[in-house]
């Protein structure tokens, strides 16, 4: 076990040097991206150009910015080119807002999906289930943005009943100002998810149900109520956990970008919007970088509780 | 990719000829057969798919139908007026606000602020939205396949390579990369060898889209191809002196094609709802062309005076999208009732 969790932490630190070469490159080889042509203005001169290059060191080669900028990365000094910030510090200041909506709608996704899933494989063939089953298919197809731009203007603006977007922190309008917030949010990028989650869930326990060992817990002569927590349920929640904690690991790095975009929750995924929208490659570097960590570490922890469990994976 | 397109369009012909309920199968009917009669049983699916093949129409008409309104996706009437219930009004206010939908010929669903007529945007932005699902779908399916297959028959350092670089893509935040790629080569244009391609063309979003779906579907085809590789009637080719690119094209592509065709409506799917992101965002299709994207990103901001520049687009796309969605859960339950497929939405 302990060689496993090896193996995989340092597949995990090879995988994110990979993602951070290619995402430098992606903008190093992107023809117009010359960072120091837009930083000069439109009306600059050739020697303005070449100051600016020497400044920031665009002049030197590749594998050497690569380095200076990865270094900057690590000790919190890389600077926007588009307005000079520090990007470290608006990503901390995003993260409190992205991960309070993540871990809030991954929580909701859960309990709703496996509610839902679990209700309409009892139910399967009546007439509850084709509507839960439709309304599912109903929520996987719709965009996110759409969705949350009708519910925030509708629910919000027009009937007053939440806020009309934006963050509200715990500390300044309390714990209850916070929550009416969120609330819209958490729903909205819940939904796409809790559409997934109780499909899949359905046909697990319509798979487990007629199994041998659930069989076996029926006679028994256990509870109905029993048979279905403790045997079924059990059993088909292990690829839902799965697949909780790859969504979690994208979303809590960022990936809800167009739900924080259209709620206006300047969390680190809005960030990341509004910097690519100036090509400003620092910002979207280091966002990219803190993604592809969370699902990296999401993944891996996936893994480990997977051969935790299951003896088979680790040996293979 | 040819195997995808031909068999899916094969398989929307039992919508023509109104879906009879056959009789328990005999013994004798091959595995094609017998899943073109389990999914004529189901009429909701078929309704559906005959939906999308409907909205694939209108959109081929777009023509049509700017030639009745007497305009273009991209013709602005700005200072025209138009009479409507016997009331002259103009088609955009002195405030910017344009007309609501007139429900005649002209102005049909309505003008957006730059006095454009909202239905024939709305048909020629169906077929850019389309043509990236589908175009996106399909390089998708082209690469997964491609790659999948190598790895998985080659095995060795070949599928190291690749499931690797898979690892590494599958590692990128989706949307992020999306944009991210989106936004920059629109700015610059992209220039492959001998290929170039203009910043504001929809191969830009189209190729993205088709390359970050690769993960989802090589993987399940590199599992697929490792037990099919051990399989007798691959020793049986082999024996007779097939080399691996017969034995990939000739005997194990026709073996995955049951897993394409579940998977590839859901694919297309995907992209269309991963083109209306990234329009969305402005890394996507570039305007003045229309997308369902497009037109969602100019309506969402003006969703107080004029509503309809975001429902009607909107709507548009949900039942695009729910309508491939339900088709392919009936295309799954009839070729593999016990088949689990899944792919990211987010």
């Amino acid at each position: 076990m302990g060689r496993f969790v090896i193996r995989r932490i340092l597949g995990m630190v090879i995988v994110m040097f990979a993602v951070s070469v290619l995402t430098f490159l992606i903008f190093n080889v992107i023809p117009n991206g010359d960072p120091a042509d837009r930083m000069a203005g439109k009306n600059s001169t050739p020697a303005q150009i070449e100051a600016i290059n020497r400044e920031w060191g665009f002049d030197k080669p590749i594998y050497t910015q690569y380095a200076t900028t990865m270094e900057k990365v690590a000790t919190g000094d890389l600077i926007s080119y588009a307005n000079q910030t520090n990007v470290i510090e608006e990503i901390k200041r995003g993260i409190p807002r992205t991960f309070a909506l993540a871990i809030g709608a991954a929580l909701l996704w859960f309990a709703m999906g496996t509610a839902l899933g679990l209700y309409t494989a009892m139910r399967a063939g009546r007439w509850t289930d084709t509507l839960v089953t439709v309304l599912a298919l109903i929520g996987v197809s719709m965009p996110v943005f759409w969705l949350g731009a009708l519910a925030s203007y509708y629910l919000g603006f027009k009937a007053g009943l939440f806020p009309n977007g934006g963050y509200s922190e715990i500390g300044e309008a309390g714990l209850w100002e916070w929550v009416k917030h969120m609330i819209l949010p958490w729903t909205v990028l819940a939904t796409l998810f809790i559409g997934v989650y109780s499909r899949v869930l359905r046909s697990n326990v319509l798979d487990t149900i007629n199994d041998d060992y659930v069989r076996t817990a029926r006679a028994k002569g256990l509870t109905e109520r029993r048979v279905m927590i403790h045997h079924v349920l059990r059993n088909s929640l292990i690829p839902i956990v799965t697949l909780w904690g790859l969504d979690f690991g994208a979303v809590l790095g960022g990936g809800a970008i167009l739900t924080e975009t259209v709620f206006d929750l300047q969390g680190v995924g809005q960030y990341f919007a509004e910097s690519i929208g100036q090509l400003d490659v620092p910002p979207v570097l280091a966002v990219t970088l803190f993604g592809a960590f969370f699902i990296v570490l999401l993944n891996t922890l996936v893994d480990i509780v997977y051969a935790a469990l299951d003896p088979r994976i680790r040996l293979s | 990719m040819s195997i995808a397109d031909s068999s899916v369009s094969s398989d929307l012909s039992p919508v023509a000829d109104g879906g009879q309920v056959e009789a328990a199968p005999d013994p004798g009917i091959s595995p094609g057969a017998l899943a073109l009669r389990r999914l004529r049983r189901k009429r909701a699916a078929l309704a559906f798919g005959a939906l999308f093949v409907v909205l694939v129409g209108l959109a081929l008409a777009a023509p049509l139908w700017a030639d009745i309104a007497g305009t273009t996706p991209a013709k602005n009437h700005l200072s025209d007026t138009i009479v409507v219930d016997g009331e002259e009004q103009q088609v955009v206010t002195f405030d910017g606000v344009p007309i609501a939908p007139t429900w005649q010929k002209k102005f049909f669903l309505g003008a957006d602020t730059n006095g454009r007529d909202v239905a024939v945007r709305l048909l020629y932005g169906a077929r850019n939205s389309l043509f990236i699902g589908v175009v996106a779908a399909l390089i998708t399916t082209f690469l997964a396949v491609l790659l999948g297959t190598l790895a998985g028959y080659f095995r060795g350092w070949v599928d190291a390579v690749i499931s690797r670089s898979l690892d590494v893509l599958w590692a990128f935040p989706v949307l992020l990369l999306g944009v991210a790629l989106g936004v920059a080569l629109a700015l610059g244009g992209l220039k492959i060898g001998p290929l170039e391609i203009q910043g504001d063309s929809k191969w830009i979003p189209t190729l993205i889209i088709g390359v970050v779906g690769v993960v989802y579907l090589a993987r399940p085809i590199r599992g697929q191809v490792l037990s099919l590789r051990e399989k007798e009637f691959v020793e049986a080719a082999r024996a007779q002196g097939a080399g691996p690119i017969r034995i990939m094209i000739g005997e194990l592509l026709p073996n995955l094609a049951s897993t394409l065709l579940v998977f590839f409506p859901l694919l297309v799917a995907n992209s269309i709802l991963l083109e209306a992101a990234l329009s969305f965002l402005g890394a996507g299709v570039q305007p003045p062309e229309p997308s369902w994207g497009t037109m969602l990103a100019e309506g969402i901001t003006l969703l107080a005076t004029s509503p309809h520049l975001t429902i009607v687009p909107g709507l548009m796309l949900v039942l695009t999208v729910l309508s491939l969605n339900i088709f392919g859960d009936g295309v799954r339950d009839a070729l593999d009732p016990r088949a689990k497929v899944r792919l990211e939405h987010s």
